[in-house]
């Protein structure tokens, strides 16, 4: 299990570093950063300036090595639009897309498994045929268009939510299920496929022959074996959700990072988008990484693979 | 009646009747017609598909004519309609089912442009992990674990902004960014498809490597292929509506769905019409190529189902 541990965070520690780089890189594929940080109007003394006050005349190197050493301290310097640390600037706002992500992960989680478990264990009746249509339907639905549609219904014509904001529990229902309902499809699945092949073990057959309770063989015996991959994937989904939330604040007018960053790329401000990528990224590393360790905890098969 | 097709196979079964056993491809016939959701799919995929081609012939308006004397007639259904604007016109008197119409060519074009990247990268990659394992799979396993760390729609919109907004960079940003699960897919099926005798013959026999991927490997990966190109064209449907609604994708005036959206929005609630239309086009283009991937999953592939 340490041995496992310690290969698992070499590779998350390689990983999070390419994925800096690539953060790094990435405001300079416009070619020269100061000249989009001056915006249009700038003259050549301006962009100049900038140049120097960001260091972009040095080697490139230079520049991420310097970057990542600040970064580490969690300091990634000053956004030119805020004319504030950015750090403080996304503390800010972090609160807000970290709740929106974990009740989108806690509603989905808690609409899929019992529809999973209850589509396994009556295949090919009218429930599982119900779950089906609703996974299907969840792939194919846009989250920003599922958002204005309960916006326009929930919001305005039968008045039961508010339609923007963060002020209350009630102002993140709506942005929830958008979010949430985009993770559905993927645990439902993996519940009805789990516990569909574990139904039919062996153990199955044996504790339901011996006796015991239904309900108990479906609850301690199965479904305990079937959710392990649904734990591990709930890790993933997290980091998905984190990332696909830009969309969804910027339809509720949800003040997090997503919102921010979606902002902050309008107005060029680079520093803050960069951090942004920096760190979701990292939040996703970190996630599938504990996911990996809580996947060989509760499975010891994987350990040794 | 055992003889009715060439290519089916009948066997005596001894007690004067004639068994037929259907050929692989009546099978798959067979299993198709019986399938609702390949059949559905199918035909909204299709539908669509004639939608683009016919774009001209089928929309009584052009998509980008301008009338603000005609601004935003409401649909037929509405009392207001008129037969003369079907699904009505937007806030600059554009004729909606004109925009609808040309809409399924910019989806339908820019869907297919992302997945032929994506699936490109991505088979390639996942062969090369799934037919030398090892180090080279190794490799590209990281590569992949890097790319789905990065969150796409971010990392699209920065790239799409900071390069400039054009349908091209729209779909090169994309199709780089989502081809992870093709590799995935296309290296656990190579590493299936390795380990057949007909891959160690073609090694015993001396054929290149090249040759191996190219004849023996390539063909049989087809079917997965196939599926997965059209699961990845509904996802990169919806990744181009998301970045055009956020105003960061296709740019005025083309008819994007996305970005008829975007531009609804401001009007929604009280002219609803211009967002449930062209949101039902995506949901329903999106749904059927979804529906016709399973689809073709089920029929081809019935042991490889999720």
């Amino acid at each position: 299990m340490i041995t496992y541990t310690l290969k698992r965070l070499g590779l998350a520690a390689l990983v999070a570093v390419t994925v800096s780089i690539v953060s790094f890189m990435l405001i300079r594929l416009s070619g020269d950063p100061a000249i989009a940080l001056a915006g249009e109007n700038a003259t050549s003394e301006q962009i100049d300036f900038i140049r120097k006050q960001y260091g972009f005349d040095r080697p490139l190197v230079v520049q991420y090595l310097e970057w990542g050493r600040r970064a580490m301290r969690g300091d990634f310097g000053e956004s030119p639009y805020f004319n504030q640390p950015v750090t403080r600037i996304i503390g800010d706002r972090i609160g807000v897309t970290m709740k929106l992500g974990l009740m989108s992960l806690i509603f989905a989680v808690a609409v899929s498994i019992p529809m999973g478990v209850l589509a396994s264990i009556r295949p090919n009746t009218w429930i599982d045929r119900v779950a089906l249509t609703i996974s299907v339907m969840g792939q194919a639905m846009p989250s920003f268009w599922f958002g204005l549609i309960m916006i326009i219904v929930l919001g305005v014509w039968l008045r039961l939510l508010p339609i923007s904001g963060t002020d209350s529990f009630a102002h993140f229902i709506m942005p929830t299920i958008a979010l949430g309902y985009y993770g559905i499809p993927a645990f439902m699945r993996l519940t009805r496929s789990g516990m569909l092949e574990v139904l039919s073990s062996d153990h199955i057959r044996t504790a339901r022959a011996k006796g015991l309770r239904w309900g108990k063989v479906l609850f301690k015996h199965a479904l305990r074996n079937a959710i392990i991959p649904v734990v591990a994937l709930a890790a993933v989904q997290l980091g998905f959700m984190l990332g696909g939330s830009i969309v969804i604040e910027s339809v509720f007018a949800l003040h997090g990072i997503g919102y921010l960053a979606w902002e902050s790329i309008g107005r060029r401000d680079l520093p803050v988008v960069q951090a942004i990528v920096l760190l979701l990224s990292m939040i996703f590393v970190a996630l599938t990484l504990i996911s990996d360790i809580i996947n060989a905890f509760l499975d010891p098969r994987i350990r040794v693979k | 009646m055992a003889t009715s097709s060439p290519i089916a196979r009948s066997l005596d079964a001894g007690l004067g009747e004639t068994v037929v056993f259907p050929s692989p491809g009546q099978i798959i016939r067979r299993r198709m017609r019986r399938h609702k959701g390949l059949i559905i799919g199918g035909v909204i995929v299709v539908v669509t598909f004639l939608v683009a081609i016919f774009a001209p012939v089928l929309a009584p308006h052009d998509p980008y004519a301008q009338n603000l004397s005609q601004r935003m007639i409401p649909p037929i259904w509405h009392e207001k309609g008129t037969w003369n604007h079907p699904l009505g016109t937007d806030n600059l008197g554009r004729d909606y089912l004109s925009r609808v119409v040309y809409g399924c060519r910019v989806s339908l074009i820019i869907g297919f442009s992302i997945m032929l990247i994506a699936l490109t990268i991505g088979t390639t990659l996942g062969v090369l992990a799934g037919y030398f394992g090892g180090k080279m799979d190794m490799l590209v396993s990281f590569i992949v674990t890097v790319r789905l760390a990065l969150p796409p729609v971010l990392v699209a919109l920065a790239v799409v902004v900071l390069i400039g907004g054009s349908m091209t960079v729209v779909i090169v940003a994309l199709g780089f960014l989502i081809w992870a699960r093709a590799a995935v897919v296309m290296r656990a099926s190579t590493q299936q498809i390795r380990s057949q005798d007909y891959v160690a013959a073609a090694q015993a026999a001396g054929c290149s490597t090249i040759r191996i991927l190219l004849t023996e490997i390539l063909p049989n990966l087809a079917d997965n292929l196939v599926v997965v190109a059209t699961l990845e064209i509904g996802r990169a449907i919806l990744l181009e509506a998301a970045l055009s609604f956020l105003g960061m994708g296709v740019q005025p005036p083309t008819p994007s769905w996305g970005l008829m959206i975007s531009e609804g929005k401001d009007f929604m609630f009280f002219q609803p019409y211009l967002i449930t239309i062209p949101g039902t086009a995506l949901f329903l283009l999106v749904l059927g190529m979804n529906l016709l991937g399973d689809g073709i999953r089920d029929v081809t592939v019935p042991e490889g189902r999720a």
